[in-house]
C-alpha cells in the first residue's frame, strides 16, 4: 500500500473542512430565527471556508507548478474588502425597512443621543 | 491526482451543492426581501468557492479568473440590491 504524498492528505483535509464549514453555514441560514441572527452564517462560508479552499489551492499549485502559486491570494484580498461592505449595507436596509414598517427596535443613535458636554 | 484528492474534490463539491440548495430553498422562502439577497450573496461566495475548488480538480489556473469575477459581481450585485432596499432607487 502506497499513501499519497503529504501535501495531496493536506489539501484533502482542507477542502473537506471548507465544505463542512459551507455546510454549517447553509444550515445556519436556514436554521436561525431572525434576519439579524441570520447574517451571521454566511459570514462564515465567506471568511473561514474561503481561506480554507484558498490555502489548498496554494499548497496544490504551488507543490506541482513551477514556484509559489500566490495568485489565489487576490481573492481573499478581494473577498475581506467586499464582505463587510455588502453586510453593512444589507444591516442598514434591514433595519430601514424594519423601522418602516413598526417593529420594536433600537432607535438610530443620530437623533437619541445627547448633545456632547461642552 | 491521487485518488485520495479526487475523492476529496468529488465530497466537497458535494457539499457545496448541498449547501448552495439549503440556500436557495431560503432564497425561494425567504419571508423579507433582505432574506433573499442574503442568500444570493451566499449563493455568489459558495459558487465562487465551487470554482476554485474546480481549478485544483482539472488542474487549470483558468478558473481562477472566474472566481475573482464571480466575487467582483456578486459584490456589486448584493451591493445594488441593498442599495435599492434602502433607498428604491439604485444610481441616485
Amino acid at each position: 500500500m502506497n499513501l499519497p504524498p503529504i501535501p495531496e492528505i493536506i489539501v484533502a483535509l482542507l477542502l473537506l473542512c471548507s465544505g463542512i464549514v459551507v455546510l454549517i453555514a447553509a444550515l445556519g441560514l436556514w436554521r436561525l430565527p431572525d434576519f439579524f441572527s441570520r447574517m451571521h452564517a454566511p459570514a462564515l462560508a465567506s471568511t473561514l471556508a474561503a481561506w480554507l479552499v484558498t490555502f489548498g489551492s496554494i499548497l496544490h499549485f504551488s507543490t506541482r507548478g513551477a514556484g509559489l502559486a500566490l495568485h489565489v491570494w487576490l481573492i481573499i484580498i478581494v473577498l475581506s474588502i467586499t464582505a463587510p461592505v455588502t453586510t453593512i449595507v444589507l444591516a442598514r436596509a434591514a433595519l430601514f425597512r424594519r423601522r418602516r414598517a413598526g417593529d420594536d427596535l433600537p432607535p438610530p443613535l443620530s437623533t437619541t443621543a445627547e448633545p456632547p458636554a461642552r | 491526482m491521487s485518488p485520495l484528492l479526487s475523492w476529496a474534490v468529488t465530497a466537497t463539491l458535494l457539499l457545496y451543492v448541498l449547501s448552495m440548495g439549503i440556500g436557495l430553498l431560503r432564497m425561494l422562502r425567504g419571508p423579507s426581501a433582505q432574506d433573499r439577497v442574503l442568500a444570493l450573496d451566499f449563493l455568489y461566495v459558495v459558487g465562487m468557492l465551487i470554482m476554485l475548488v474546480l481549478a485544483i480538480r482539472y488542474d487549470s489556473a483558468m478558473y481562477f479568473e472566474g472566481a475573482l469575477l464571480m466575487v467582483l459581481f456578486g459584490f456589486v450585485g448584493s451591493v445594488a440590491l441593498a442599495k435599492f432596499l434602502l433607498r428604491g432607487e439604485v444610481i441616485e
